[in-house]
């Protein structure tokens, strides 16, 4: 058997794609020899003295940025700085949910083409995501709800974006454990799905990015922090000034959620953002309860559960500015209670775990993105409480701005200078999230 | 939790008030002049700083007044409760950041 296994193992080693990807076959061999041939999914390089690009931030968006520079656009001289740990930030934060379902044409636009690419995204990157496209249950707790549900999903299927009204009876069988009777603190009177939405590992889509990127040549950097920008005489940006020296660039992209305003103005600028935090909880893990993704529009919370059967939650933003990733015990009580008030039958449920990012709040609850009043400085930020599920349509986007100069004709109604033009694309409704 | 001190109540539990945002913002010009960058500079633009705000807030389950608080982003420490009437604080607030 043994000697069977290395002659397997000799006659693979050939074939680079079977021993460096990831795969079953390849979990099988190392399995059967001890797991002794893992190597690293991305390098650690000391950063280079000069790059055509510097993304800053080493999150979902600013990894995402980095591979489709290099994939789609063969720029591949390209350095990703991150302060702390990759998908450290908000990307390790979120509550996973990756959905659609907004009610302007140039939202939908932005965040289907997220969801398409995520569909492919496993197997694009040779990195298991686990999008599980479970779909996402928007209910509705009074009249007047529900007709702005059904509004909100007629908008969507104007713009194209699968939805489906669902009735009372449609959503008690789809979600038993919702109080759905007459006599509930919060009835139900219907609601919608987006049957394409769903959930995935955010760690990995960070990770996977990670790897793909590093092996199309990009500098992945962890624990450096930006410090400063270097403007030519014109103003233009040469590079930044971090914690490991200075690195100069062409173009750089400040891809940092939550920390945007702080970056911004080291630049020189400011932003319409104000920072908050959103908190997320996670119970002890529970036998399957819910199969979907629930989010209620009486009460903001939201509800996964998660494939080692904890019960991933989320509320509304906390109450005033902050840069603390720690919630607050108001919220925290707001949220238990509306889920004990919902789901009477997990109202006796521990929480095991309970953390907070912090996001970047814009006036019309839509992200930013392209360039800044520096030259040669370029943005994404604004996400708001839903950068996670953006995050391929971001880089890709991003990145399309970077290399060619001009933006993608989806990114191009999300500019800074909306604000001036007054072409505001308010989501303050479909963002899901109270603020 | 914060425990604001309303300058006509007394300390209270932060449950008792609301936020209302950045003070101090002001249009550079007037409203006619203002050019659509400065007008949407004063409509949208926020200092947003991590660490020193100034913001204004409201005692909605007491006595409904308003008043400021100068506030710290990261550790969320009060550091000074004044009155709306009352100028922008300056070197009393020295060395925690720097407000706009």
């Amino acid at each position: 058997m043994h000697d069977y296994l290395r002659y397997s193992t000799v006659l693979l080693r050939g074939s680079t794609a079977v021993m460096t990807g990831y795969s079953a076959l390849r979990v099988f061999i190392e399995g059967m020899r001890g797991q002794t041939g893992w190597a690293p999914a991305w390098r650690s390089p000391a950063p280079k003295s000069r790059y055509d690009v510097i993304i800053v931030g080493g999150g979902g968006h600013g990894l995402a940025t980095a591979y489709y520079l290099a994939k789609s656009h063969g720029v591949r001289s390209v350095a990703v700085l991150e302060r702390g740990w990759l998908g450290g930030g908000n990307t390790g934060r979120n509550t996973t949910v990756i959905r659609s379902n907004y009610y302007y044409p140039e939202s939908a636009r932005l965040y289907d083409l997220a969801l398409g690419l995520y569909e492919g995204l496993s197997r694009e990157l040779n990195y298991n995501i686990m999008f599980s496209q479970r779909g996402v249950v928007v209910t509705a707790h009074s009249r007047h709800e529900m007709e702005s549900a059904a509004r909100w999903g007629g908008a969507m299927n104007l713009n194209g974006i699968d939805t489906q009204l669902l009735s009372v009876a449609e959503i008690k069988a789809r979600i038993p454990v919702l109080d759905c009777s007459p006599g509930a603190r919060f009835p139900v009177f219907g609601g919608f799905v987006q049957a394409r939405a769903g959930t995935a590992r955010h760690d990995a889509v960070a990770w996977g990015y990670a790897r793909a990127a590093d092996r199309l040549g990009v500098d992945i950097v962890q624990n450096c922090e930006v410090q400063g920008f270097r403007r030519s005489a014109g103003g233009r940006v040469t590079g930044v000034e971090t914690s490991l020296g200075v690195i100069e660039a062409d173009k750089v992209a400040m891809v940092a959620a939550g920390h945007s305003s702080v970056l911004a103005a080291m630049a020189g600028f400011s932003l319409p953002i104000r920072s908050y935090a959103l908190q997320a909880f996670v119970s002890e893990p529970l036998k399957p309860v819910i199969d979907t993704v629930l989010l209620s529009m009486a009460t903001g919370i939201y509800i996964s559960q998660s494939d080692k059967g904890g019960l991933v939650l989320g509320g509304p933003l906390d109450h005033y500015q902050s840069y603390a990733q720690r919630g607050n015990a108001q919220t925290i009580r707001a949220v238990a209670a509306a889920v004990a008030d919902q789901m009477p039958s997990l109202g006796r449920v521990r929480m095991a775990r309970h953390w907070a990012g912090i996001v970047d709040v814009v006036p019309d609850s839509s992200p930013i993105l392209g360039e800044t009043p520096v030259p040669g400085l370029y943005i994404n930020c604004g996400w708001g409480t839903g950068g996670f599920k953006a995050i391929p349509a971001g880089g890709t986007l991003l990145a399309h701005h970077l290399a060619t100069g001009k933006a993608h004709p989806i990114a191009e109604p999300f500019g800074l200078k909306r604000f001036e033009t007054g072409a505001l694309i308010d989501e303050a409704a479909a963002s899901g999230i109270a603020h | 939790m914060l425990l604001i001190n309303c300058p006509w109540c007394g300390p209270r539990d932060e449950m008792e008030f609301h936020c209302g945002g950045e003070s101090h913002i002001a249009c550079a010009t007037s409203a006619d002049r203002a050019s659509d960058a400065e007008w949407a500079d004063y409509l949208f633009n926020r200092s947003n700083p991590k660490g020193l705000i100034l913001e204004r807030w409201v005692h909605d389950g007491g006595c409904r007044s308003w008043f400021n608080i100068a506030r710290d982003t990261v550790t969320h420490e009060i550091r000074l409760v004044y009155k709306m009437d009352e100028p922008r604080p300056g070197d009393e607030l020295a060395g925690s950041g720097a407000p706009r």
